[in-house]
């Protein structure tokens, strides 16, 4: 995980939820780079054609309600979202998105801080977050130890794969 | 966070039990022992990062449940590789749990039916709606596909304690007023973010009078609220419903007479309206009476999802049909929640009469709710439906109006061919 984070701000509104980012009948797509081409069709129609690798999603209260389906931060990360920050944020998207090891970070008032197509600079440990075109921030709580340590690790799979060949070699290792 | 040693609500005691911890408090992360893992079609984005993890096996395979619903039978050859995927990892790691096309049913009814979930236990499925087996008096929370990889994997997660929204509810449901028109006028007070990240817990005399089905249903719809889980508490009728069915030991939990609560909200349901919620939001309910004036035509009827297509519902709005048809302008579809529903219908002769009336009685699936199946509806069209979401392009199109509404309701509305007030044809 990187501690600062750059990119080009896409803004979105409040309530946007898992079927205005992938919808019902995309969900037996499983391969992220085919769905990513759906991604946001409803909430922001523009976004699939225009994201570029490093983009920054700046959202209002209550980002990914609905549905559970991973399809939603599967897409925005094969779209190559650098980060999404969010006033709020509903809890499966954020785990799902954690999990995937997309910083997520959530901080009140940030919506209101920019307008689409400024630049954000995230600084994770600090907990700030900086409109570079305005030069206004602001800042958001810790993000707790548990899930930077998910997002170090580069996401729950890369975090699980190491826990279970620790405890193979652990059980491997024979007795003295 | 709480801090020192107080009363716990039901959320808490369950995961204090999950984590082998005397005490939580909310805001506390915990490592919870999960009783339970469901996984419907999107299970099948469990089974790479499964492997990825360098998993070889499931921690147990009597915990491990998989129910096919979304797409059954499969309607794309998408859908088809989702289940062929499902089938073919329950084969390689042994999940003999199985409900596939002919045994299927929504997941969240097939672990009502078959006694999965029992009162104190935590269980995790990779839908949102999984909230609604809180009605047992357990935690039951959606979770993502990758997370659900880590589960099998382990037989846990880590869970933040969710501190607790309190419904109080007292008064009578009146005739033609049901426990969907109680939640969808909770939703509209607690809102579709009032109970983000929270565990809402249901109390009340009404509460306890509502039968395991109306729990299910009030439970179901937490989610609209941002919950992490719904609960009611164990009671004799709980009890009664898993008597013969309970796959594993019951461990009930109570909250404590001290717990402490972030929230409480009093409602009073004597008087209480039928209720709608309203285009694009769940949460934007008002009383069924104020839009019944408004003469809104219905193109479609949907008497379906895991909220409420149980033999209950499906009863429920026999009562009103009976002796009418389907309005000529508006399609009628009945899809009940499973396949031992569908046989009662059967049975009872309620297909028959949906069917003769005008209906399309469709087998057991989530059916028109998610708009990546069946019926689903142009951009200038309406629905009128027993679900639990209107989100735009929730059934479609993204300009597609959806009314969430009772059972009753929505076979008011197929008759009329607009919405209108079950009550009226009592």
């Amino acid at each position: 995980m990187k501690d600062l984070i750059e990119g080009r701000v896409w803004t979105l509104g409040r309530d946007m939820d898992t079927d205005q980012i992938i919808s019902g009948k995309y969900l037996t797509i499983i391969d992220p780079q085919e769905l990513k081409k759906h991604v946001l069709e409803i909430g922001l129609p523009e976004f699939a054609a225009g994201a570029r690798p490093g983009d920054i999603l700046i959202a209002d209260e209550n980002f990914g309600s609905g549905s559970s389906r991973e399809h939603a931060p599967a897409a925005l990360k094969a779209a190559g979202i650098g980060a999404i920050v969010a006033d709020s944020f509903a809890r499966i998207f954020y785990r799902n998105s954690i999990n995937l090891g997309i910083p997520t970070i959530e901080a009140r008032g940030v919506r209101a801080l920019f307008e689409m197509g400024d630049t954000a600079r995230i600084e994770m440990r600090a907990g700030r977050i900086t409109n570079l075109r305005t030069n206004r921030s602001i800042t958001f709580p810790p993000i707790p130890h548990h899930l930077l340590d998910l997002l170090e690790a580069g996401g729950l799979v890369e975090k699980v794969k190491v826990e279970l060949a620790q405890r193979k070699a652990a059980a491997g290792t024979p007795r003295a | 966070m709480n801090s020192g040693n107080g009363g716990m609500t039901l959320a808490e005691k369950i995961l204090a039990r999950a984590s082998g911890l005397d005490h939580v408090a909310s805001g506390q992360i915990i490592e919870g022992s999960v009783d339970l893992a469901m996984m419907h079609e999107q299970g099948a984005q469990t089974v790479a990062p499964f492997h990825q993890m360098g998993a070889e096996k499931v921690w147990d395979r009597d915990r491990v449940v998989i129910a096919i619903d979304h797409w059954v039978p499969a309607s794309t050859e998408g859908a088809a590789v989702l289940h062929r995927i499902l089938r073919k990892f329950a084969t390689e790691v042994d999940l003999p749990h199985f409900y596939d096309v002919g045994n299927h049913g929504i997941c969240h009814q097939i672990l009502a039916e078959h006694g999965w979930v029992v009162p104190g236990d935590l269980a995790v499925g990779t839908d949102s709606h999984t909230n609604m087996l809180g009605a047992m008096g357990a935690v039951a929370a959606g979770i993502g596909p990758t997370e659900m990889a880590a589960v099998l994997a382990l037989g846990r997660l880590w869970l933040k304690v969710p501190s607790t929204l309190r419904i109080r509810v007292k008064g009578h449901l009146g005739p033609g007023v049901v426990a969907k028109d109680l939640v969808l006028r909770a939703l509209g007070e607690v809102k579709t973010t009032g109970a983000t990240y929270k565990s809402v817990e249901w109390t009340g005399p009404t509460i306890e009078r509502l039968s395991m089905p109306e729990r299910f249903t009030i439970c179901n719809m937490t989610t609209e609220m941002g919950a992490k889980c719904g609960l009611v508490a164990p009671d004799e009728k709980t009890f009664e419903y898993l008597r013969t069915i309970a796959k594993h030991p019951m461990h009930p939990v109570y909250a404590d007479a001290d717990a402490t609560y972030e929230r409480t909200i009093d409602i009073d349901v004597d008087g209480m309206p039928p209720m709608v919620a309203c285009p694009y939001s769940p949460d934007n309910v008002r009383p069924l009476t104020d839009v019944v004036n408004e003469h809104i035509h219905v193109d479609q009827a949907f008497l379906g999802s895991c909220t409420n297509a149980r033999i209950e519902d499906i009863r429920e709005g026999a009562a009103i049909l009976r002796g009418h048809k389907v309005h000529p302008g508006t399609r009628f579809i009945v899809s009940p929640a499973s396949t031992s529903i569908y046989e009662q219908c059967l049975q009872e002769g309620l297909i028959e009469l949906y069917t003769e009336a005008g209906a399309v009685f469709t087998n057991s699936s989530c059916s028109a709710c998610f708009g990546g199946n069946m019926g689903i509806i142009a951009p200038d069209e309406v629905c009128a439906s027993s679900s639990n979401r209107n989100f735009p392009g929730r059934m479609g199109p993204k300009e597609g109006r959806i009314y969430l509404m009772s059972p009753a309701a929505t076979v008011a509305a197929a008759i009329r061919g607009e919405i209108a007030d079950p009550r009226e044809f009592a």
